[in-house]
């Protein structure tokens, strides 16, 4: 698995050089968080709505096993075919013979965050297939050489002027013109040459059914439709988790998800997929990925009810002030770091200490993941398998021992009290973090022990 | 009824003010108060940090000062949620899930349980008021803004019983200072990039002070509004309403 | 069946390791038995790029449209009433390739949902998938009893439907990937007109 150079606290500190940059990346992610909340409180039945999602999902955990075969039963009925892939590289190995078996090297995609977490781009151009990324945020990331920031709004990151220049040297827009009507239109135009030529298109899929074997889609640009109306093979991707058991219960998931992740009340397309059109051909990739090994983690499993609003990341202070690179993962954010670790706990050690535990992410969260609850108890599982640094587990032994001790901690008290009052610059220097950006608290003559033990009688 | 005072940690060293803000207050409201001297934390920073395992010393000690009494009043809504949540003693399960139950942060206790209707404090000031995160989504002492549910506010409600006192409104009035326990020398650049940012909120809306339950988003707040040369101060909102 | 064995491993290790089974919520509460309401479905279509027209018959849904968009672009239907309007396009129904060129789409839809301003269509209505994404612009036609309030009424009165692919469509196609900057027309079309085709009540 890949070793990180750098951790998020790392990563972080380069993004935060950039005072004005981060301004605008924490004031745009709040403005959509701000959109989310004027929406879902025109719903009163909100809450109950988020009770009733995560009780589903609750349901289909567990009975996971039966409702995925009730829904490849009905898939197959409806003349889809339907794959299962162990890990990423079975998945990627999967596409890649769907489609030179039609000797087809050229693919658009619309977006699965799936086929992000598969390596799914970088393995088929290995093997000589083209993919063209159909979602505007994806195709440009795609453009920049990069990875998308965020699940559902890709290239937050980028300002449009950077975006125009991408434009300008791919897409032949003029220099210096970073309007996003013009540049949008030419996207457009850009990508409708590619719906029109490919004769394969992969899509992500948002819910499947279990009890009529189709499964939906969710756009606002109708890439998804364009791409897999017009070629002859439409492959969907899809996490095993992403099951629903009834169709009325989309009624309750689409309510909440467009809500959580942008404000609006639906997504401009919500396409229900059931059989392949005449002559053409379906087909469905079921992936476990680590996701069988999560349902078995009893204080993490709840993380498989994810529907990927994005909800989560746009609340986050911390991920608003970091940016979605520094997590380095598919899934950035709260929910990323509750995933990642169990995908590989060395590589994303870093990821559930990137939080201060507010609890804002887990009440947004549309399924009511208890996201704060499980970073904290990735900490402890973390910590106890040896991978916290050396340094801070002697500084946390010896808090034990402090803490521990009415006498010693009286003395360390008083210490770092007389430090700071008569050798501040022992404290006040550059190797104390703290004091980078703020002072150091005022040391008081006396602590409220001591000034209890002059002025109540001792009892 | 005996109401055992636990200090956190932090404010028994550095802001032992807020402390005796709380005893006095608690006082004149004709509560009896005792201060179990050899406290000394609630372990909330090694568990924070991933070593809850290493907090069994701190467990004991807290049962063994405070399990006699009826209730148990800290000026802190983290460490009243930690101790709530995570309190737990191998040999003795029974008395810390009895003694967690009883634990109470200061403004909560003064609205749940001594149901205080008027105070005869006086705070002269505009002041801005921080929702300390534990306190608010953990211990429910107001409404979190991602809910959509009925607003209320324990602290709030306490606040408005203070005379001539002006409280600001806030852009986000419940976004996290950044604090975090060892998060903010961890994280050092985005804790401190939060702190500054909920600073420029308060300053933005006039405060001449920001409250609020937990010393700890305070001192955080503090040190960059000091750092900034600012004229504003922080202050426990026990100093406010114990303020005549 | 593909990958058999792949199939097994995950399916044994999903019974091995899921949790105990929970039951089943009751969802049916949220459905309310009522009329959605036109006035509210026509202010939220125009938020989202898409306009509401009351009309009494197809003649005036015809003119509406001329009106709407002049000019000689190639306007395609399926839909009966208006083939005499409909250009002249190889009526090949299985390539959706030969409508690259339309201007605008109009199709049938089944209702219209107040909530979110979509609309309900599925393959039997399209002629061809791609219809309601290649065309420029689009208009939907729909009765004026088929107005419901939420989804939830949605799914049920959509739940006998027979279709191969279903979709509901809200409005325009639009993005906001640059810098939060809405845009209509993304790649599907750049405007949306909806009919509620009967007497109705004034708006």
């Amino acid at each position: 698995m890949e070793k990180h150079d750098k951790d998020h606290a790392e990563l972080s500190e380069v993004f935060n050089k950039d005072e004005d940059r981060v301004n605008w990346h924490d004031e745009t992610l709040w403005w959509v968080r701000a959109k989310r909340d004027k929406a879902v409180n025109q719903l009163p039945e909100w809450e109950t709505l988020r009770d009733l999602a995560s009780q589903i999902k609750h349901n289909v955990l567990g009975s996971l096993d039966i409702y995925l075969e009730q829904f490849e039963k009905n898939a197959l009925a409806n003349g889809v075919h339907v794959h299962w892939a162990t890990d990423a590289e079975e998945h990627n190995k999967i596409v890649y013979q769907l489609l030179t078996e039609k000797s087809i090297n050229r693919m658009v995609k619309s977006k699965s965050m799936l086929t992000e977490e598969c390596g799914l781009n970088d393995y088929l151009a290995e093997h000589g297939i083209e993919v063209i990324d159909s979602d505007l945020g994806e195709r440009i990331v795609q453009l920049a050489k990069e990875h998308p920031s965020h699940i559902v709004l890709p290239c937050i990151h980028k300002k449009k002027e950077e975006i125009g220049e991408l434009f300008h040297e791919h897409l032949g827009t003029p220099a210096g013109v970073s309007d996003p009507q013009f540049l949008t239109e030419t996207a457009r135009q850009h990508l409708r040459e590619v719906f029109l030529t490919r004769r394969a298109a992969l899509t992500g899929v948002n819910f499947a059914i279990a009890e009529t074997g189709e499964f939906v889609v969710c756009t606002n640009e109708g890439n998804a439709d364009m791409g897999a109306h017009l070629a002859d093979i439409h492959i969907a991707s899809m996490g095993i988790e992403k099951l629903i058991p009834e169709r009325k219960h989309l009624g309750v998931f689409l309510r909440l998800l467009t809500r959580s992740a942008t404000g609006q009340p639906i997504t401009t397309y919500s396409s229900h997929f059931k059989s392949p059109a005449e002559g053409k051909e379906m087909h469905i990739i079921l992936v476990d990925n680590g996701r069988t090994t999560q349902l078995g983690r009893e204080d993490f499993r709840n993380s498989l009810k994810c529907i990927r609003c994005g909800a989560c990341m746009n609340t986050c202070p911390v991920y608003r002030r970091s940016g979605g690179h520094s997590y380095q993962n598919a899934i950035a954010g709260p929910i990323g770091s509750i995933l990642a670790p169990n995908l590989d706990m060395e590589a994303h050690a870093d990821l559930p200490f990137a939080s201060t535990l507010c609890g804002s992410c887990s009440n947004v969260c549309p399924v009511k993941i208890n996201i704060h609850e499980q970073l904290y108890k990735w900490r402890q599982v973390i910590v106890q398998s040896g991978k916290a640094p050396a340094g801070k587990k002697m500084t946390m032994k010896a808090m034990d021992i402090t803490l521990s001790s009415p006498g010693a901690y009286r003395f360390a008290g008083k210490a770092g009290r007389l430090a700071l009052k008569f050798i501040p610059f022992a404290v006040n220097n550059n190797l104390n973090p703290w004091y980078k950006h703020r002072e150091m608290p005022e040391p008081p003559a006396q602590s409220f022990r001591e000034w209890y033990r002059s002025n109540r009688n001792s009892k | 009824m005996t109401v055992g005072l636990f200090i956190p940690c932090y404010v028994d060293q550095f802001y032992p003010g807020a402390a005796i803000a709380t005893l006095q207050l608690l006082e004149k409201l004709g509560v009896n108060v005792v201060y179990p001297q050899n406290q000394t934390c609630c372990g909330q920073p090694m568990a924070n940090s991933g070593f809850e395992h290493l907090t069994s010393g701190c467990n004991r000690l807290f049962l063994e000062n405070f399990a006699d009494f009826d209730y148990i009043v800290a000026p802190s809504g983290s460490c009243v949620l930690h101790v709530r949540e995570h309190l737990h003693d191998e040999k003795i399960a029974g008395q810390a899930a009895g003694v967690s139950k009883k634990v109470y942060e200061l403004t909560s206790f003064l609205t749940d349980i001594l149901n205080v209707e008027s105070l005869p404090s006086r705070f002269p000031f505009k002041v801005g008021v921080h929702q300390s995160c534990h306190g608010q989504r953990g211990l429910h002492l107001s409404q979190m803004s991602e809910l959509v549910a009925p607003a209320f506010s324990k602290p709030g409600k306490l606040l408005n019983m203070v005379k001539d006192i002006e409280i600001i409104q806030l852009d986000r009035v419940d976004e996290c200072c950044g604090f975090g326990g060892t998060f903010c020398v961890a994280e050092e650049a985005v804790s401190a990039k939060m702190g500054k940012d909920r600073v420029a909120d308060h300053l933005r809306h006039g405060a001449q002070f920001i409250t609020g339950v937990d010393m700890s988003c305070l001192m955080h707040m503090e040190g960059i509004l000091r750092r900034q040369k600012s004229e504003t101060k922080v202050i426990h909102i026990a100093e406010i309403l114990n303020a005549e | 069946m593909e990958n058999t064995s792949s199939r097994e491993a995950i399916l044994a290790k999903v019974r091995r390791n899921k949790p105990g089974a929970t039951a089943m919520p009751d969802i049916d509460f949220l459905e309310k038995n009522v009329n959605g309401s036109l006035a509210k479905l026509s202010a939220m279509l125009d938020t989202i790029g898409g306009k509401l027209f009351q009309v009494n018959d197809w003649t005036e849904i015809v003119s509406t449209i001329r009106a709407q968009h002049p000019g000689d672009g190639t306007i395609y239907s399926p839909i009966p009433e208006v083939q005499h309007i409909t250009g002249q396009i190889n009526q090949d129904e299985f390539d959706g390739h030969n409508l690259a060129n339309v201007e605008v789409g109009i199709v049938k839809a089944h209702f219209a949902v107040t909530e979110n301003g979509a609309v309900w269509v599925t393959d039997d209505q399209l002629g061809n998938r791609a219809l309601p994404f290649i065309c420029q612009h689009l208009a939907a036609v729909i009765g004026e009893d088929d107005i419901l309030p939420t989804l939830h009424e949605a799914y049920t009165r959509s739940a006998g439907h027979q279709y191969q692919y279903g979709a509901f469509i809200a409005g325009a196609s639009k993005t906001a990937d640059i810098e939060q900057s809405l845009v209509l027309g993304a790649h599907g079309p750049r405007s949306m007109m909806v009919f509620v085709l009967g007497k109705g009540e004034a708006l």
